[in-house]
């Protein structure tokens, strides 16, 4: 396949596809760092963790 | 003795009222090794700090606030009045730190009674075994003869308001989980009485005003759910506002009554899409959207009418226009960083992505005790406004200040200077929301009942009182 073909339809490929709007690709990348950071601790004994929050009910 | 000469109410416009929120926290020691707790010994040792200075676990603060142990060891912050919603916004953040300061030394005393654990406070209104717990809300309103039917035009608001102001949350039943849009909904059980814990009004009606009872009374709302964000609290008590400022201007409100207020809370709570239909009272059926909308409607129709345009006016509308539009098209990005039902249903999304669990998964129910913690390093929401995920209203220097100043325009200024005043001299003084007195002292009481007025003479000579006689 000729090269020049390749990088045409490329280059086309690239400006036909939907780009996600930057804003919201941005959020989900901090969206993640910040589930990347918590992640660990949360997994810890989850269900037990959980299961042991019971208090009386209040007003 | 009280003393008597206590200056006339202060006239002050319709549009001025006071607020104020009252947060019941859930209280989490998290100590897989040790003995069993009870929460009223976690409570008693997390409040030691406060009982050392102020002689009890029920104190007014030098911001003039009221902090205490309520009902099911749930340490309850009440915010001092605040006379506008930003001022509101900055003392209910203020209460968060303020019990969030109290953990490292409750954490410290558990240590010394043998007990090795974390205390997690949480701003959310249901336990793991569906204990309900809750925010209330205080509006200042004008006596009026006819506050029963007052109170009851205003339920289908408060019933339907949830798709915008709810905290979202993870409904688990014995046939699987489903996201809600409040986890308050399914606590309440009538429209409006007395009581609170044994049956769960959205209006409570004790007549406390706190104030001239001639002239106010307490619109004690106790529906809602805590909020976290703040531009949900902002959605919350500012459309609430705008509401009641029609209501007591006299103007009739949407003809929305529904034949079953318990039912329909429910019915909406459980149905994201906001496609459910809930029964009017003259037998039609209507959606919570469209609710929102009649609602939203007639509150737009008087803006620049009886309702001044603000800004904060106009950021009320705005939020509660587009998170109405988020509920019925089903793409809840656009409130996603506002509202907090959108902010935790995006975050939970995307952990079950990552985890690719389903909703009933424990790690999901954690996740949501982590959105509600107030800790900055083990809660999300400070974490997720720092990487801008989250919106803010006020400025962190606000929240930072309003920890130890009341707001500068109420009462809440008296009591505060008062508080600040008796603490530095030593002297032993009670406080509650309308009484400022040194004890075993010859000064008077002085009684407070105007919660608009921010300055008297009498308050002035018990302060230089506390200096003086001995």
């Amino acid at each position: 396949m000729p090269q020049t073909h390749a990088t045409s339809d490329a280059f086309e490929d690239d400006a036909s596809e939907p780009t996600p709007p930057p804003a919201q690709a941005a959020t989900t990348d901090a969206l993640d760092d910040l589930l990347d950071q918590i992640d660990g601790s949360l997994q810890v004994n989850a269900a037990q963790f959980v299961r042991s929050f019971v208090q009386k009910g209040g007003q | 003795m009280i003393s008597s000469d206590i200056p006339a109410p202060l006239e002050v416009e319709a549009s001025r009222r006071i607020f104020g929120l009252e947060t019941e926290f859930g209280l989490h020691l998290d100590a897989p090794n040790a003995r069993h707790v009870t929460p009223e010994e976690v409570a008693g040792h997390l409040f030691h700090s406060v009982v050392q200075w102020g002689r009890s676990s029920n104190v007014f603060l030098t911001n003039g606030s009221r902090l205490y142990i309520d009902v099911g060891a749930h340490p309850e912050y009440a915010t001092a009045e605040a006379d506008s919603i930003s001022d509101l916004i900055a003392l209910d953040k203020a209460g968060e730190r303020i019990v969030q300061d109290l953990v490292v030394g409750g954490q410290q005393r558990l240590r010394m009674a043998g007990i090795d654990g974390i205390i997690h406070l949480y701003k959310n209104n249901t336990d793991s075994a569906g204990n309900s717990y809750g925010c209330h809300e205080n509006y200042l309103v004008r006596r009026r003869a006819d506050f029963a039917a007052f109170g009851s035009s205003l339920l289908p608001f408060l019933v339907s308001r949830q798709i915008v102001t709810g905290a979202g949350c993870v409904t688990r039943t014995p046939s699987g989980a489903h996201y809600s849009f409040s986890p308050r909904a399914d606590h309440m059980w009538e429209g409006m009485s007395s009581a609170t814990t044994r049956s769960r009004p959205m209006i409570n009606t004790r007549d406390e005003p706190h104030a001239n009872a001639d002239l106010y009374r307490r619109l004690h709302v106790i529906v809602g759910d805590s909020t976290m964000a703040q531009p949900t609290t902002l959605l919350k008590v500012g459309a609430t506002d705008l509401i009641l400022r029609l209501a007591e201007a006299r103007v009739a409100m949407p003809n929305l009554t529904l034949a079953r207020e318990m039912h329909a809370i429910r019915e909406i709570a459980h149905d994201v899409s906001g496609r459910a239909t809930v029964e009017r009272a003259d037998g039609q059926t209507i959606t919570g959207v469209e609710l929102q909308e009649a609602y939203l409607e007639f509150v737009l129709t008087h803006i620049d009418g009886l309702i001044e345009r603000t800004e904060e006016v106009e950021a009320i509308v705005d939020l509660w226009e587009r998170g109405i539009a988020a509920v019925r098209s089903g793409d809840f990005s656009a409130v996603a960083t506002e509202l907090d039902w959108a902010i935790k249903h995006r975050l939970i999304e995307r952990y079950q992505e990552r985890l690719g669990c389903g909703m009933d998964d424990p790690r999901i129910a954690r996740l949501e005790l982590a959105f509600h913690d107030v800790s900055p390093e083990l809660g999300l929401v400070r974490k997720l406004e720092s990487a801008g995920l989250i919106k803010t209203v006020v400025a962190e220097e606000r929240i930072v200040r309003a920890m130890g100043e009341p707001p500068a325009s109420t009462r809440a200024h008296l009591r505060g200077a008062f508080v600040r005043a008796a603490l530095e001299s030593g002297r032993d003084f009670t406080v509650d929301w309308v009484h400022l007195k040194i004890t075993g002292s010859q000064s008077r009481t002085v009684l407070l009942k105007d919660p608009f007025r921010n300055e008297d003479a009498r308050v002035d000579v018990l302060i230089e009182a506390l200096g003086a006689d001995t």
